[in-house]
């Protein structure tokens, strides 16, 4: 399955130099073909480690806190992606590098959360894992809100109709974006199967310290 | 020599206001802002950013960023692995030991 997103990404570059032209933008717009999956990765990522989190609050299942842990390390790391790709778009079509308005900021907040809930794993000592549970929870409860923000508020940013509405008003752009999504699910399932064996494995490692002591 | 609080908040102040105030402009050599929107082929050329480099540049940083992170997960794996097969070693010759 690594294989198979790995493969699937280093072909995207070529899905993508095939994809049309958009009018205004010209070849800065293919940076959404990255740009895009990494944030929808991204909340998908939330998403886990919210709900893995509230499982976790309610039934204190172990399987559930390494889910949340490797979910929320993800989330990070497609925020990362969509961050950093996000301003070399914005150079070249809003002549500006960031701007302080509603979508980017409450992203910027949403990775914040995250960054926090990661520190707060390394850091906080014993009972960290249910408080970072709770952030995970108030990072979930962000996204929609990072979703619509583009609709609600004044905004430079493109409006959430674009994407739906690709196949139909640029079907040329549709076929090298369903790439780009599938080979970003992939990485991110592998990514998540992978991070979760780590968890375990330190789970088990733990365990063997301290049959050591008791013994 | 000690300064006094009041002259560091000064020169602080002073600072901040030159950095964030930059070089002076006179009202003249200001340009028009612009009043509609223009598209980007027909910007002049001298105003027009070269698209490429930063397009490179941003998938250069997710390829680095998803092979750093694959590495990274691979290099704990192992550690942990390592670490797992040391521990149960130990053990099972702990309980050679106390039977």
């Amino acid at each position: 399955m690594l294989l198979i997103g790995l493969v699937m990404f280093a072909l995207a570059p070529l899905q993508i130099a095939g994809a049309p032209y958009e009018s205004t933008m010209g070849l800065i717009q293919k940076v959404f073909y990255f740009h895009v999956p990494g944030w929808i990765v991204m909340f998908l990522a939330v998403f886990v480690a919210g709900i893995s989190s509230a499982v976790y609050l309610f039934r204190q299942k172990p399987l559930a806190d390494r889910l949340a842990v490797a979910a929320a390390e993800l989330a990070v790391i497609f925020g990362i992606i969509g961050l950093t790709t996000g301003p070399f778009w914005a150079r070249k079509a809003w002549g500006v590098w960031w701007q302080w308005d509603a979508r980017l900021t409450m992203a910027l907040i949403l990775e914040m959360i995250f960054c926090a809930y990661l520190l707060l794993r390394r850091y906080g000592g014993p009972g960290s894992d249910k408080l970072a549970a709770g952030l995970a929870l108030f990072g979930m409860a962000n996204v929609p809100f990072v979703y619509i923000s583009v609709n609600v508020w004044r905004t430079i940013h493109p409006s959430t109709s674009v994407v739906p509405q690709l196949a139909a008003s640029a079907p040329g752009m549709f076929g090298p974006f369903v790439w780009c999504m599938v080979a970003f699910l992939v990485l991110f399932v592998v990514m998540l199967v992978a991070r979760v064996r780590l968890e375990a494995q330190r789970a088990e490692a733990e365990r063997l310290y301290l049959v050591l002591e008791e013994g | 020599m000690k300064v006094p609080q009041f002259s560091l908040v000064f020169i602080v102040c002073a600072f901040l206001f030159s950095a964030v105030s930059g070089e002076p402009v006179a009202w003249g050599e200001l340009e028009q802002p612009q009043e509609e929107f223009v598209p980007i082929d027909q910007i002049p050329p001298e105003d027009q950013l070269p698209a490429a480099p930063l397009l490179i540049a941003a998938y250069a940083i997710v390829w680095v960023v998803v092979f750093a992170y694959l590495w990274s997960i691979w290099r704990r794996l192992a550690a942990v692995e390592n670490d797992l097969h040391d521990l149960s070693k130990r053990v099972s010759g702990d309980v050679k030991r106390s039977t």
